[in-house]
């Protein structure tokens, strides 16, 4: 009984790390830089179907299933998801900041539509299967498997975070931070703000691309379905409560909004009577919608979120005087 | 090539103009891009079903089809009390959610993501009162009418075009000749300077919301009666609406419908052409195109 709980545990706790990476990159992308994407699900696809191609066994009805080793399909996602990336910042960063947004919009749309309609490359609506899953020799023994799964979970979130914390502190963290807070002041400093928007948007994508990658050999299949608008809400709001700005309230938020939605979807499937359960789901999602705007009424900076350069300056100055 | 694709994309344009109208506005005027305006196209076509519903159960009078229309009078009826209704569930988004933010001087793109939660919350809203399940306004079947050169239309669609055309015409004079339109131009242009010349913005920002949440019911109906009510109705239209509101030039009300025509023309283009599974994708290959080749629009002004 107790193995089975650390078993779901660690099911439950990789699934919520996956959505931390998704977090970890959208907050290269709104945190630091300020770009809005609303195309998450998107690059998250992208790369869940990159990996998928490069690493299943060679299939006759499907392009490719090239049989490579997983380390390289999940290269090939972060590249993948990288490259759309930077296509559409190159088109839109440039203009006014919405369009950004409605660029990835579309990209969402179009994405969704290609992966229901180009059957020979995508599967179409039924999806790719047998995916090779990280240490598929465990699976015999389910706790283990689920324990080595989570651990490179863990550890895949542990490198990205200190990675990114390194950036964020590094000269060229310092410069999209300056961007984001007086692009004109940057700009007189000799920094070109475009091309430094344009490689965080790049890194978020790339980042992205990496956790779709990870979800899908996690699973083992994937769908169109998986990809839905919903999942861009989802990592939203876990960035938006975790706190925008600063890479360890993203993985908390992640965990956090994760886990309620788990808990309140558990608890819809175990109350309610079957027939109201898709009415019930919609109102899950109603909270989600509220809870987002809520959070930028109320606390904008999330729950941990970034101290702004200003305050910490404030504090920097008071406390000689205490 | 049939061209029946034309009349199909005059009527798919006119909607996704009449709503791309009011993106176009709400974007030049308060400044942001409005994820939640789809949501107005489908709650505007809900609140219409409800009414007139509940008109057809008053009396059966009210549902015996008008002349060769699909619907009775319970239809027309209920759409202008849903406009009201849509404009006045717009006023009140505004209220609770966007104008504290405007108070704070927020920044543009957090009213960018708030509207990107309201419209999550307002869609899941009509699922959870409705359920998916397609709706409609009446169950009568239409036969289409010949129109020479190989066209045909049923009554209800030729009705449509006719209410878009007089509704385009009617927020073009508002525009170009009213009091109330000098000043949306006005603070369109320069907010500041336009409340020190003596204009109320905040009826300007009312009159933005009333009326682009009108012009989105009436697309919204149109939708509804000419194909079917879902709850997704106004989701699956905001990307046609988006590139529409850019192709015609933000701000530019003759420009959001003509865009509307163009893509609503190219989308049934396509279908023929491509195939009907690529349909969506149309408007972004348009909006690509535009954000590479003229980033203004078509009738836009320069940055």
């Amino acid at each position: 009984m107790t193995l089975d709980l650390v078993a779901y545990g660690a099911f439950f706790l990789s699934m919520a790390l996956t959505y931390a990476i998704i977090c970890l990159g959208l907050n290269v992308q709104w945190g630091m830089t300020g770009l809005f994407n609303v195309g998450v699900a998107a690059f998250v696809a992208v790369g869940a179907y990159t990996s998928a191609i490069l690493t299943t066994p060679d299939t006759a009805d499907r392009f490719g299933g090239f049989d490579m080793p997983i380390a390289i399909g999940w290269l090939g996602a972060a590249i993948v998801s990288g490259a759309l990336s930077w296509g559409v910042g190159a088109l839109t960063i440039r203009l006014r900041a919405d369009y950004l947004a409605i660029a990835t919009f579309g990209v969402a749309v179009t994405v969704q539509l290609c992966m229901l309609n180009l059957q020979p490359l995508t599967g179409g609506a039924f999806g790719i299967g047998f995916i090779p899953r990280p240490f598929a020799g465990l699976q015999g023994d389910a706790l283990l498997f689920s324990l080595a799964n989570c651990g490179l979970m863990a550890l895949i979130v542990l490198v990205l975070y200190l990675g990114l914390q390194h950036l964020s502190r590094s000269p060229w963290g310092r410069v999209l931070r300056a961007i984001r807070e007086d692009e004109a002041a940057a700009q007189a400093l000799g920094k070109r703000p475009i091309r430094f928007r344009l490689q965080a948007f790049t890194v978020g994508g790339a980042i992205m691309g990496l956790a779709g990658a990870a979800q899908a050999h996690f699973i083992g299949f994937i769908a169109p379905d998986n990809y839905m608008p919903i999942l861009t809400f989802q990592v939203w709001a876990m960035l938006i409560v975790g706190g925008s700005g600063n890479n360890r309230g993203a993985i908390a938020g992640a965990i956090l909004v994760w886990g309620l939605w788990a808990l309140t979807g558990a608890a819809v499937s175990a109350f309610v009577p079957p027939e109201e359960q898709a009415r019930a789901a919609a109102l899950q999602i109603v909270a989600i919608g509220v809870g987002l705007c809520l959070m930028l009424l109320l606390r904008p900076r999330g729950l941990f979120g970034e101290k702004s350069p200003l305050s910490r300056m404030r504090d920097a100055q008071q406390r000689p005087k205490e | 090539m049939n061209p029946q694709f034309l009349m199909d994309g005059l009527i798919a344009g006119a909607i996704i103009g009449l709503g791309a109208i009011g993106v176009t506005l709400t974007y030049s005027i308060l400044r942001f891009s409005n994820f939640a305006h789809g949501e107005f196209l489908s709650w505007g076509a809900y609140l219409a079903l409800g009414i007139s519903s509940a008109l057809g159960v008053l009396g059966a009078g009210f549902t015996t089809p008008l002349g060769p229309f699909s619907f009775g009078w319970s239809l027309p009826i209920a759409a202008v009390l849903a406009i009201i209704l849509t404009g006045l569930l717009a006023l009140a988004v505004d209220a609770v959610l966007f104008s504290s933010f405007r108070r704070r001087g927020s920044a543009i793109i957090i009213m960018v993501m708030a509207s990107f939660g309201a419209s999550l919350a307002l869609r899941s809203l009509l699922e959870f009162l409705f359920t998916s399940k397609p709706a409609y306004f009446t169950q009568a079947l239409q036969i289409a009418m010949k129109l020479g050169g190989g066209l045909r239309a049923t009554p209800d669609q030729l009705a449509m075009l006719a209410v878009a055309l007089v509704s385009v015409i009617a927020v073009h004079l508002v525009m170009t000749r009213t009091d109330i339109g000098r000043a949306m131009r006005a603070v369109s242009e320069n907010p500041g300077l336009a409340g020190i010349a003596g204009i109320d913005v905040r009826r300007v920002i009312r009159t933005v919301w009333f009326l682009g949440a009108a012009l989105a019911c009436v697309a919204g109906i149109m939708s509804g009666l000419i194909i079917q009510i879902r709850p997704y109705l106004g989701h699956d239209l905001l990307l046609p609406l988006f590139a529409a509101a850019i192709l015609g030039g933000i701000g530019s009300v003759p420009g959001a419908m003509i865009a509307g025509l163009i893509i609503g023309l190219c989308e049934a283009l396509a279908v023929q052409i491509v195939g009907a599974e690529w349909r969506a994708a149309v408007s972004f290959a348009i909006l690509i195109a535009v954000l590479l080749v003229r980033p203004r629009g078509l009738f836009g002004k320069a940055q």
